[in-house]
């Protein structure tokens, strides 16, 4: 495991920017998330990293090594790809066991197979070892695609959306799984998601990304609690935090023009807040509800309980707590 | 199955519709079959059941037509042939009897060798080029692709037989003409098309995470083309390659006009035996039939392959 260190990185497809000055340090043993939507430039930032790209200008250190010209081969990183990309020609121990007989490492075959068991004990694949790579269930692919990763002890793993083909359920015991081995491992990890929860829960620091920025680096904690901008801030949070015209409060800095609050900020109460809205629709989720409020015009959607009475039509009132405020370009501004 | 549960079901055809399809594939196959089938009878007639009318679909079975194919025989008088020991295998005995002896091996082996060397020789090639190019093409960004892709396939446009007299005459220039070598060249630029073609629709379907991965994980670009490309095209390469083989087999037209003694193929050497001595149809059904077996067996070795490269792509993974 080692630092891994990307230095004011840029690279274009055609007139297209998919990755604009982007400078980013992952410590020793740390777990950092890019999150983004679709084209944020997260997976062109992993394959940089991975020497599958060549950036038009930065570099890319990892171990305090530039390795910006480097081959793939000689990065000494591992890669965990969306699509599993399992070999379907070879077997799982195959798969499995390819990164460790490529030509320039050349482990003893005892070795190679203890290492190999050893992960797929980790992963609970073992049964399946001598299956073929197509044989398997998406579940288990991804377990394997994780496993090929495994059994090398690279620089750093970087994984792109490797829980995303899952189904709900699978995907939340693999997030724990991944997690705890990467604890275990002490494994450095660069891991891109459009997920939030994925970001929230795995990641030591999550990187959110725009349009080939990295818009916020930080915690989990402070990109929640302190975005910089309202971008960042509609990035995590569900129900999606909502933007509000500071007109519509009492109370907002001269300077900002528009109110982020997410459903913490948000106090209903039947009678006695500040502004008053009617239920349009009560959403029932089970262990929660979701309440969706006409604002004068501005719809507003925000957590109750799930046994709440309110229905369609209610007129509630809504009391503002400590909300965030941004200004015309949508930078944040202090309360 | 009754027709009302047939009805039930719109992917699966009725009955009738499947009993139909089967007489039409049935009747294809015996249409196709037929000129085989008579050919290869007709290899075993004697010469006089060759050509008698009505044609005789039972007859007595000769060797006479493999004899024929595989010697040369010189016309004797009765005299002189009874001053000989006794025949010399049954091909001499057949000679005899029609007052003739075997005088030596016909050209057929050599012959036959020849295709087999250069048709086998050009499809490796061929599919070996076709597979580096077509890899190329499918995986870097290759200035003029669409251009020298359109390129490629245009050299098909026309019959190959159109530049046959540029190609005489180059050939004869720079010591090519009658060469297994400047055949197996020949076919090799015909069938190269075709083999860049085909194998780079199969080699856009693998998906490059394959060989990124590969790469990843400590091999080469050329190490991963080798352990994870090739392996996933084998159907395509083995479609390609029986493509290949076929038209480098039975390619008659440049074989007559670019080899005479020394790299003739079978397919000019067969319509000779038709001239020497009368037109001795055994001789030439018994050539083409042996002629057959190569393509024969290479197809059947492969044709798992061929019926998943034949429908490769059709339905999406």
């Amino acid at each position: 495991m080692a630092e891994v260190e990307i230095g004011a990185v840029s690279k274009a497809f055609g007139k297209t920017q998919a990755v604009v000055d982007l400078s980013l340090t992952i410590g020793d043993g740390e777990f950092v998330a890019l999150l983004g939507p679709t084209g944020a430039g997260k997976t062109t930032t992993l394959r940089l990293v991975a020497g599958l790209e060549a950036p038009d200008s930065g570099s890319v250190r990892i171990d305090g090594r530039d390795v910006t010209s480097d081959a793939p081969a000689d990065r000494d990183v591992a890669f965990v790809f969306q699509q599993y990309s399992l070999y379907p020609h070879l077997t799982v121990f195959e798969n499995m066991a390819f990164a460790l007989r490529a030509p320039t490492r050349r482990l003893p075959e005892a070795e190679i197979r203890a290492r190999v068991e050893q992960v797929a004990r980790l992963l609970h694949i073992e049964a399946k070892l001598h299956s073929k790579a197509t044989q398997l269930s998406g579940g288990q692919m991804q377990r394997v695609a994780i496993g090929r990763a495994l059994v090398r002890s690279p620089s750093i793993y970087l994984m792109d959306e490797p829980l995303s083909s899952l189904d709900a359920k699978l995907r939340g015991e693999m997030r724990l799984e991944l997690k705890r081995i990467q604890i275990d491992l002490g494994a450095t990890i660069l891991y891109v998601t459009h997920d939030q929860t994925e970001a929230m829960t795995m990641a030591s620091r999550i990187g959110v990304m725009e349009a080939g920025r990295l818009m916020q680096i930080g915690t989990p904690r402070e990109i929640y609690e302190n975005p910089v901008n309202a971008y960042v801030a509609a990035r995590l949070g569900q129900p999606m935090i909502n933007l509000l015209p500071a007109g519509l409060f009492a109370g907002a800095p001269s300077t900002a023009k528009t109110i982020g609050a997410r459903t913490e900020h948000l106090a209903i109460t039947r009678n006695g807040g500040d502004v008053s809205a009617t239920v349009t629709r009560v959403e029932h989720l089970g262990d929660q509800s979701h309440l969706h409020l006409d604002l004068g015009g501005q719809p507003v959607v925000t957590l109750a309980e799930s046994e709440t009475t309110l229905d369609v039509g209610d007129v509630v009132s809504l009391r503002l707590n400590k909300p965030l405020f941004f200004d015309a370009t949508g930078r944040r501004v202090a309360a | 199955m009754s027709a009302s549960n047939a009805a039930h079901s719109v992917v699966e055809p009725s009955t009738g519709t499947r009993r139909f399809a089967g007489l039409l594939v049935i009747l294809y196959a015996i249409i196709t079959m037929v000129p085989l089938i008579w050919i290869v009878l007709t290899s075993f007639k004697s010469p006089d059941d060759a050509i008698s009318y009505p044609p005789k679909v039972l007859f007595k079975p000769s060797l006479e037509g493999y004899c024929n194919v595989f010697t040369t025989r010189s016309r004797q008088t009765q005299e002189f042939i009874q001053t000989l020991g006794p025949p010399q295998g049954l091909c001499d005995n057949i000679a005899r009897s029609r007052n003739m002896v075997v005088a030596g091996p016909s050209n057929y082996v050599p012959r036959f060798i020849n295709s087999l060397i250069i048709a086998f020789g050009s499809t490796v090639l061929a599919v070996a080029l076709g597979t580096l190019s077509a890899y190329g093409f499918s995986r870097f960004r290759v200035p003029l692709k669409d251009d020298l892709l359109f390129f490629i396939l245009s050299t098909r446009m026309m019959p190959p037989i159109a530049v046959a007299i540029p190609i005489y005459l180059m050939y004869r220039t720079v010591g090519l003409s009658d060469t297994r070598l400047g055949m197996i060249l020949l076919y090799t630029s015909v069938n190269v098309s075709l083999a860049v073609w085909l194998l780079k629709g199969f080699i856009d379907e693998i998906p490059r995470e394959y060989e990124e991965a590969a790469m990843i994980d400590g091999y080469t670009r050329f190490q991963a083309f080798v352990k994870v490309v090739l392996p996933q095209a084998t159907t395509g390469i083995a479609a390609t390659a029986i493509f290949c083989l076929i038209f480098a087999w039975n390619e008659y037209a440049f074989a007559v006009l670019l080899t005479s003694g020394n790299a003739q193929t079978a397919p000019p050497f067969i319509p000779i035996i038709i001239g020497e001595g009368g037109q001795d149809w055994p001789a030439v059904a018994a050539g083409t039939t042996i002629f057959l077996v190569p393509i024969v067996v290479f197809t059947v070795l492969l044709r798992k392959h061929l019926l998943r490269g034949i429908t490769f792509g059709a339905v999406r993974k």
